[in-house]
Formats: C-alpha cells, structure tokens, sequence
C-alpha cells in the first residue's frame, strides 16, 4: 500500500511537470500577454519596462527554469493582471468553486440514485418511463442555456430566487461560505442545479443499468429465496454492486464538475475560481493558468486515489497491487 | 462467431423491433441524417453565402416574407440567415462533429484501455498515466486550448473532441476489463492459448460493450453540447458557418427581449436530435447485452 | 430617447433594497482587476476607483473638464502649470495638500509590475515644485498643452502611506484612502465592492450610504439581474435587450453617445503582395490595393452604416467619420459619415483597375467590443456586393490582439475609446506616423502614414493656447479622416439601465457613478 502511494505521488508529480511544460508552450504559441494588457498608447520604453517586469523578455526556455525554482520553493509568480501572488488569487476563489461543484455532485446522487432505484426497478412503469425521458434531456441541453432558462423563470418570471451572484457570506476556518447562511443557500440553489443536472442523469441512468444488470443474476434471486426483505436486498445486495460505478462515476465527475464550472460561473456570476481561469485565458495571464492547472491535477489526483481506495473497498476483486 | 452469425443478428432485429419507441427513434433519426445530408436542396437559402444574406431581414419572426421573395417560416437570425436553412446546414456539422468525434474517441479510448487492462503492468501503467495526465486537464480547457492554439474549424474541433473524449473510454473500458479478465471465460480462452487479439477483441471486447453504448450515446450527446459550450466561449466552428451549438449560443443573447425563435428551433432540433440517439442507444445496451439475455 | 418614461412610477418600492435604507447596488459589466489606483489602465478599475479617489481635474457627464481637487489651473510659462488646490480631508482624517499631489505623481511610476502604468499619463511632468499647501507647480520639459487632460487619470493618494505602497494593500483596503465621496469597506476579486458613504466628503453629500459594487460581466446575467430586482443599476446594457427593457414599465434607461469609435483598419504596410488579398480568383496580386484611395473609399461608401446601427447595434450607435462625437469641441462638423452609395463603390473600384474586386479576409474579434463579430459579418455582406469577396475569420481578443500588432491581417475591427475627450489623442496614438520612441502611432496597427498629418500634429502639439490648438486639430482630422486611413463605421451610446425610481446622469466616459444616481420619487 505505501509503495503503491509513493509511486502514484511520483507520477503525479510527472504530470504536473508535463503539464507545466505544454500550458508555458501553448500560451507562448496563442499570444503574448502585453500586447493584450498594455494600454495601446504606451511608448517604446514603457513596454520594454513592462515586458521587462513580467520576465518575458528572456527566453522561454529560461523563462521555464526561473519558474520551476519558485515553483519549488512554493512561489508560483505573481498573475499579470492582478499583480497578486497566483496560489493566493486561486486559494480566494476556490472555496466558491469547491462548494458549488460538491454540492452539484451531492444533488447529482441525492437525485440521481432514489431516480435510478425507482426506473431500474419499474423499468416499464409510465413513472420509470418518465424518468428515464427527463434524464435524457439532463444531458441534451447546453449548461449555459439551461442556465439562462432557469434564471429566466425561477429568477425573473417568479421572483423566487435571486438571479446571479453569491449572497451572504459567513466565515468558518478563515474562509467565506456561501452555505453557512440562509441568503448564501438561496444563491447557491439555482447554480449548483444547473451544475448538476448533467451529473443527475449520469447517475441516474448509471444505477438504473446497474439494477437492470444485477437483478437477474443469481445471487439476487438466492437472497430473495433466503427470504431477505426486499429493502434488505435493495440496500445492502443491490445498491452495494451499483456504487461500483457510481462512485468511480461520481468521483471522475466531481473533477470534471470543478472544471465544468467554468461555463456556470459565468452564467450566474459566481465568482469562483472557473470563472477566474476564463478571464485568465482571455488575457493570456499565465501564472494563474499554470497555478489552476496545477491545483486542479491536485485535485484529480486526490479523486483519483480515493476513487482507487474505495473501488477497492466495494470490489474485492480488484486490489491495488493490479493497478499500480 | 463464424456460421452462426446469422441467427443472432436475425434475433437482434426482431428483439430491437420489439420496442416501438426504439424503432420510432430510430426513424427520426434517419429523416434527420437525411434532412442533413440533403439539406442544399431542402433549405431555401444557402446560410454559408454571405452574398444570399441580407442584414434587413434580420430577427424576423417566424412566417415572414424575404425580400428575395419565399417564407422565412421559422424566422431569422440576426445576420437575416433564414433559420430553416441555417439549421438544416447546422444539423450536418452537429452530426458529423458529434458523431465523429465520439467515433474516433471510442476506437482510440477502447483499444487502449482494453490493451491496460489486458496486458496490466508496464502496459496498463503507462496508458494509465496518460489518462491521468489526460483527465488532469479538464475537458473544456484542453478543448479551449487546442482551438486557441489551431484555430478554429469543423476538424479542429472535431480534433479536440477526440482529444478531450478518449481518456474517458480508456478508463472506463479498463475498469470493466479488469473485472471481466477475472471471470472463467477469459481465463478459458488464455488457457486455450488463443492469439491476444482474438481474446481481446472477440472476447473481452463484446462483454465490454454494453457500457460502452451508453457510455458513446451519452458522448455522442455530450460532444455536440461541448461543441456548442465552445460556441458560446467564442471558440467553435466558425460564425460564417454555424453548428446547431452556434446558432443557440448566437441565439441566446436574445432570450431575454423575446426573440425567442433564433435560439429555441435549433434547441428544438438539437434536442430532438439527442433524444433520437440516445432512444436507439437505450434500446440497443438491453438488446446487445449478454447477462439481460440469459 | 426616454421612451421608457411610462406612467407607472406609482408603482411603491416592496424590495428589501429599498427596505435597507440607501443602499445602492451596482452592477459593473467588468471585473475589477485592483483597488490600486495607479496600477492598471483599465476602465472598470477607474470607474470603480472614482467612488473612493478623487483626481485634480474631473469630467462632467458630458466630458467636459471640471474642478477636481484642483480648483484652478493656469499657465506660468510655456513650461510651467501652476494649480491650485482645495481644501478636502482624506478618509482617515488628514487634510489634502500639495504634497499629497507631488507624492502621487512620483509614486506612479514605481508601481511594481503595473501591466499598463498610469506613466503614460504623468510623463510629461519632469518637476513638482510646492508653493504652499494649496499651490503646486508642474513643469514639462517641452511646451505641453495637454496635461490637464491627462490628469483627467490620475487620483491622488495621501503622502502618509509612505515610499513605495504595494498593490496588496489597496486590495486588502489597508491603504485605500482617498478623498472620494465613499469610503473603503471591502474588496473581493471577481465579485464585489463594498463601500459606505463618507461625511467629510469636499463636495455635495452623496444620497446613498452604502454602495454595493457587483461585477456581472455576463450581458444576460446583468440584465437579468435588474429585472429580477437584485440590482438597482447596470452599466453596457446588452444592445439585444434594449428593445424589451424600453417596453418594461419596471425599468428606466439613460444613453449618451460616446466618444469609443469602432472602425476597420485597413493594412498600408505591404506595398507589393499580401496573402490575405488576392485576385478575383485567387491570383496574387502584384500590389496592396489598400494603397489606393479610391480602393479604400469603395469599401467605405460599399457599407450601410444605418443598417448596421440599426440592425446590429439596435440603435445603440451612430453613424460615424471620425472619433469624437458631435458637441464634442474636437469634432469636425464637415465631416460626414460616408453615405450608402454601392455603385460608386463598383466605379470606384474599376476606376482603380480592379472592375470584378478582389478578394479579402476581413477579421475581427469576438469577445471584445458590442456585437464585434456581428459587425464584421455584415460589412462583409455588404462587402460581397460590390464585388469583393470578402472572407470572414474571427478569434479571441487573446490571439487577435497579438496577431493584429503584428501587420499580419489586411482588414480588421478595432475601436478606440477617447477617454480624455481631446482630439490630438487619436491622432497621436493611431494615426501619426509609427514611431514608437517618440511614443506616436503606438496603436497605428495598420501602420497608416501621412507626412501632411504629421506636421499638423506636431504643430498643434505646441501650441498652448486651447482656441488656436482646437483648430488645428479640427484640421487635421479633417485631412486625415478624407485619407480614410481606416473606414469609420460608428460611435458606440453608453447606455444604463435603472430601476424605475432612480435615474442616471449618462456620462459620456463610462464611468458608472453613484453619485450619478438619484431618486426621482415613486
């Protein structure tokens, strides 16, 4: 186990260093920051002061090698636009990002399972039926448009919720949470649905197959003839083999979710760290692309052992030696 | 599988046509390929000639009449492209990026997962990893920073679709595989020595399928989304010539003043399309398979 | 057009916003990138700095230069400007003085990695000299008529924060003291500003207590944020709303037109061939047609610039020649926008040995300025009309901006914002001469020349008395703009939209201000 965990921290470290390699390439190859920061009527020398500044005179290469000695002691450069430390500009925005992506996910298994349990056991029920309709249209729609259509109507048209932005705030371990608070909790409603709607018929359809899958086979049928109570047989038989996929499912998403945030962010204006990365990329402000790139590998890689662990858990089959 | 071919698949057929809504999806979707395929000579204008385009029929309602004297019957957009038109072309790249892309990812993302999971040690650490590095990247940035850096087009995107769609094949087919490796029919065919290839692609590979039906409808449905999320950040096909994603994204500004035509038929249309798909695909996974058929 | 002036201003305010007394809640349509003064020169920063810094010189709502922190101004000699300064305490109590003004205008230049100084606009000042506490003397090394306008920029900061503030603090407030009419409550990035009303204020009393500062960059977020009653005002309302909130009985809309033009450049660099245009099948052309004047006003007279305000821009333009808007005093009122003439374009075309066109790739942003990409697609509609067969390709501004600095496209958008509302700015900055040491045609992308303009420019650059200087700009832009260096197409309006019970006073720098804001009964 503790090979198995060095290992997979090292490669991890791998990719980052990858990582690194092809966003300083990429954002060399797009653009250069000055020409989209600079104020158009600024004269030779202010630019070359400027270009100066920003290390991007020197070649790219050096460039590369100044940035993986600060990187290594813990500095990863000041951002371009903000002239704030990357890490402490990305650590702002995070906690945003982070509870609306979690509780995205939580909706996505709050809604998705009971849904999935229900269709998979009534797969030819008119009920059954109607969901397995709605979960298609869960990952039909385009995020961004849906999100408009529910600010147009829970927002607008009924007045029920507040339309954009995070509300009230209230500080736990230093940090500001929107969910701590009444006002926080109605902001957070409408995004955190849009979210997760895609991520809802994901684990929907995923436990509906599982069911569908599993109620035929004969361990099923013998607990049944053993005389277990169907709610016996449903929680602890049939749900245990469906988490199989659901959490491999659920904890890939929650990455992607973090990432997909992006787009909700910028419908609802929740300032999280998706919404940071956009306009980062839209001014070519590389410290703090490289810095969220790097966190978000973190992150991954976080999901992605505990995913590995819990696979473990729930599936005796698979050990972990097999997968290193 | 060699002479006995024939009566699974005359099986498959008659258990696929057993579900009338199966078959009902099936049939949009065909008249939609075709509408597609046919769409210069059912739509009244060509969208992508910007000399056909006049500015003064822009964000006509829908049953209003050009000045080159046909029906705009489901309005136009704000550059006066006759949404009709604009969407039947719009279905085509839709397609052909969605279907495409998931095509391609699929063969890539399967071959190398069944591959990690088959072959297990340096192989399986080795692909794993640049799944890993792959899904590190979140698919949405990867594809932003593939298009900033190649420009936009149908194949570019179609390109990073592929790129950012694979690694999630991989994985998933890996994971099965590794359960499916264990069972006694792999092991019998190892023992039997037959060559890797047949074991992988005649064995491990049908009894991964039925996931990864699902898992392609949903890409296939989730590839057209992303393309059309592109179009909304800026970076998708070109404006001149816009995917169904594109004429929603171009539409959407107008919501809110009630112009509600130019983005809600190529939501129509886009919708239609995907519930099409996903019917057949719903159908085909309790179809196809193995242990629902026992 | 106050249309929207419906009578249902009875309607009686139920919103908890109202409720709270005189809070004003703002919603800004760009991210705020520092609460650093002098560290970015970006219009959203300033329009939200102005809340809390005051500068020496202000603008009016029309742009007119006012009495800021100075009261006066005059000429001691060619080189000198003596200002007089009045009397104003700082949030945290200390009184305002020459000395707080000689400490701005060195700090400027030492702000740490500053993506565009405010240095553009105080280097023209070699000296301060401190007279008394309420007279300072700025010297220049050359005659320099133009330093009231550029002070226009620059708020003042008190001496006390001592050498070298750091940016961090103005974010973290500890150092973001001014002399505003509201004081600093708090900053959160990408998100909002907190500010509370400040009752030593110099100036009139500000109507609201608290002013609550969101950022909605989102066009449909924004509005929908206003309908939806959680913000009082939004600036840079979306052109595609404009024709439903005018019909809504709960909103109210100002407009003025502003002094941010948007226009074509068209490349003057290549003198020989030039991929992007080619034959009218494909051929390579010998020469750069964009050389020749009449090629360049066929383009100009090929577009329907009416259809484009009022199709594309929904009315929230005008027409345009030139980059200052009329009422302005740099706008020159002979110089019309080129009319819709399309067969004078073809003739104009033949006349200059290109009878079937060309071809051409116009390009063009699409995250950038109102409707870019809609814009570029319409000229090229009407582009396509008089024979050109124009190809459209349009990107990000993050690989556009690079691009376009590099002379690499034939005919692309950009617009320019004047924000001192002065003539010579333009002029220096787009259409002088390149030359990038003496700090002129900085942003003459498509590398335009006109030795004729340039000594017009010079010579009104030295003159210091503002009549004399006023023509010679007004002439100047007149020969230039007949050159058609670039084709003009419009004036953008700056447009905001209120809750019904409140107004704005439109102003034409974009600055969205809450003093701006009053209640005009419900």
């Amino acid at each position: 186990m503790f090979t198995w965990l060095v290992r997979r921290l090292f490669q991890a470290s791998f990719v980052v260093l990858a990582m690194t390699l092809i966003v300083f390439i990429g954002v060399h190859v797009i653009g250069n920051p000055v020409d989209i920061l600079i104020s158009p009527e600024a004269d030779q020398a202010e630019r070359a002061k400027i270009i100066a500044e920003m290390g991007l005179d020197q070649p790219l290469w050096h460039q590369y090698l100044l940035f993986l000695n600060g990187a290594v002691h813990g500095d990863l450069g000041r951002s371009f636009v903000f002239n704030e430390p990357a890490l402490r500009l990305i650590g702002q925005r995070m906690p945003a990002t982070m509870e609306l992506a979690v509780s995205a996910v939580l909706m996505a298994v709050c809604f998705g399972v009971p849904l999935g349990l229900y269709a998979g056991f009534r797969p030819n029920g008119i009920v059954g039926r109607v969901i397995m309709s709605g979960s298609i249209l869960g990952f039909s729609l385009p995020t961004f448009w849906v999100g408009l259509m529910l600010i147009m109507v829970f927002a607008v048209q009924l007045g029920w919720l507040p339309s954009t932005g995070r509300g009230e705030t209230a500080m736990l371990f230093g940090i500001r949470w929107s969910f701590l608070t009444w006002d926080g909790l109605r902001h957070m409603f409408l995004p955190a649905l849009n979210l997760s709607l895609y991520n809802i018929s994901l684990v929907l359809r995923l436990t509906r197959a599982g069911v569908r899958e599993i109620l035929p086979s004969d361990y099923i049928k013998f607990a049944h003839a053993k005389g277990l109570s169907p709610a016996r047989v449903i929680f602890v038989h049939v749900l245990k083999n469906i988490m199989i996929p659901v959490v491999t499912v659920v904890g890939l998403e929650l990455g992607s979710t973090i990432a997909f945030a992006v787009v909700t962010e910028s419908v609802f204006a929740w300032p999280g760290m998706g919404k940071l990365i956009i306009d980062s990329i839209n001014v070519l402000d590389r410290p703090v692309i490289v810095a969220y790139l790097m966190m978000i590998v973190l992150i991954f890689t976080t999901i992605n052992l505990v995913v590995d662990v819990l696979y473990t858990m729930l599936d005796p089959r698979v050990r972990l030696e097999n997968k290193a | 599988m060699t002479a006995a071919e024939e009566t699974p698949f005359r099986r498959f057929v008659s258990e696929f046509a057993a579900s009338k809504v199966a078959v009902l999806g099936l049939a949009v979707f065909v008249v939609i390929v075709l509408a597609a395929i046919f769409a210069n000579w059912i739509g009244p204008q060509n969208p992508y000639d910007l000399a056909q385009l006049d500015i003064m029929d822009g964000r006509l309602p829908p049953g209003s009449a050009s000045g080159a004297g046909y029906t705009y019957w489901l309005g136009t957009d704000d550059q006066g492209r006759d949404m009709l038109s604009g969407m039947l072309f719009g279905l085509r790249i839709s397609l052909a990026v969605g279907v495409g892309s998931a095509i391609f990812a699929a063969c890539v993302g399967t071959t190398l997962g069944l591959l990690a999971a088959f072959f297990g040690r340096r192989v399986d650490t080795v692909i794993m990893r640049v799944v890993d590095l792959q899904l590190s990247f979140p698919s949405i940035l990867v594809a932003l920073m593939i298009l900033a850096v190649l420009g936009k087009g149908v194949m570019n995107v179609v390109l990073a679709l592929v790129i950012v769609e694979w690694a999630g094949y991989a994985r998933n087919v890996r994971a099965i595989a590794m359960v499916e490796r264990k069972r006694e029919y792999i092991e019998a065919a190892m023992c039997l020595a037959l060559p890797w290839r047949r074991i992988m692609f005649g064995h491990l590979l049908p009894n991964c399928l039925p996931p990864l039906i699902v898992i392609a409808t949903q890409q296939v449905a989730r590839a057209i989304a992303l393309e059309a999320t592109l179009s909304f950040l800026g970076l998708g096909v070109p404006i001149t010539e816009p995917s169904l994603g594109l004429l929603i994204a171009n539409g959407y500004q107008y919501m809110l003043s009630g112009k509600y035509w130019i983005s809600f038929y190529p939501g129509l249309a886009l919708l239609i399309t995907i519930v099409s798909i996903n019917l057949v695909g719903d159908h085909l996974r309790d179809v196809m398979n193995p242990r629902l058929k026992r | 057009m106050v249309r929207s002036q419906i009578a249902a201003l009875g309607i009686l305010c139920l919103s908890p916003v109202c409720a709270a007394g005189q809070t004003l809640t703002i919603a800004s349509s760009a991210p705020v990138t520092s609460m650093d003064p002098h560290y970015h020169t970006l219009t959203p920063n300033e329009s939200a700095h102005g809340h809390i810094f005051d500068r020496l010189v202000e603008q009016d709502a029309s742009g007119h230069m006012i009495p800021g922190l100075a009261v006066s101004w005059t000429l001691r000699d060619e080189k000198t400007w003596e200002f007089h300064l009045r009397e104003a305490t700082f949030h945290d109590g200390t009184p305002f003085t020459a000395e707080d003004v000689a400490y701005t205008l060195a700090r400027v230049p030492t702000v740490k990695n500053s993506p565009a100084s405010f240095q553009i606009y105080t280097r023209a000042v070699v000296a301060t000299e401190i007279v008394d506490p309420h007279t300072i003397l700025l010297k220049t090394a050359t005659p320099y008529p133009l330093l009231p306008q550029d002070l226009l920029q620059v708020f003042i900061i008190p001496h006390k924060l001592g050498p070298e503030p750091a940016t961090e603090d103005f974010n973290s407030g500890k150092d973001t003291i001014g002399t505003g009419p509201f004081r600093f409550i708090s900053y959160q990035p990408g998100n909002r500003i907190e500010m509370e009303r400040y009752d030593g204020y110099w100036g009139a009393k500000p109507h609201w207590a608290h002013v609550s500062y969101r950022m909605i960059s989102n066009d449909a977020a924004r509005t929908a944020s206003l309908l939806a009653g959680d913000v009082d005002i939004i600036e840079f309302v979306p052109p595609a709303d404009l024709a439903k909130l005018l019909q809504d009985p709960k909103v109210r809309l100002s407009e003025v037109v502003s002094n941010r033009s948007i226009y074509l450049w068209l490349d003057h660099s290549h003198d020989g061939t030039m991929p992007e245009i080619t034959g009218p099948n494909g051929e390579t052309l010998p020469t750069n047609p964009l050389k020749d004047l009449r090629v360049r006003q066929a383009l100009s007279l090929a577009i329907n610039r009416a259809a484009i305000v009022e199709r594309v821009m929904e009315g929230a333009a005008i027409p345009t020649k030139q980059y200052l808007p009329p009422g302005n005093s740099n706008h020159v009122d002979d110089l019309l926008p080129d009319p819709f003439q399309p067969e004078r374009a073809k003739a104009l075309l033949a006349e200059a040995g290109y009878p079937h066109g060309f071809r051409i790739v116009l390009h063009g942003p699409n995250d950038r300025y109102v409707n870019d990409a809609k814009i570029v697609q319409a000229v090229a509609q009407m582009w396509q009309r008089i024979g050109v067969q124009t190809t459209v390709d349009t990107m990000p501004w993050s690989s556009y901006a690079t691009r376009a600095g590099k002379q690499e496209f034939a005919a692309f958008l950009l617009g320019w914002g004047v924000a001192s509302g002065e003539g010579t700015n333009p002029l220096r900055a787009q259409i002088a001469t390149w030359n990038p040491q003496r700090g002129l045609g900085t942003a003459n992308r498509g590398r335009y020349s006109n030795p004729a303009v340039d000594t017009l420019l010079d010579q009104a650059m030295g003159t210091m008395d503002q009549q004399a200087r006023n023509q010679i700009v007004l002439r100047t832009m007149k020969l230039a703009m007949d050159d058609v260096p670039v084709v003009m197409l419009h004036l953008q309006k700056n447009i905001w939209a209120t809750r019904v019970g409140l107004t704005y006073a439109a102003r034409v720098d974009e600055d969205t201000k809450a003093t701006g804001v009053t209640e005009t009964g419900r």
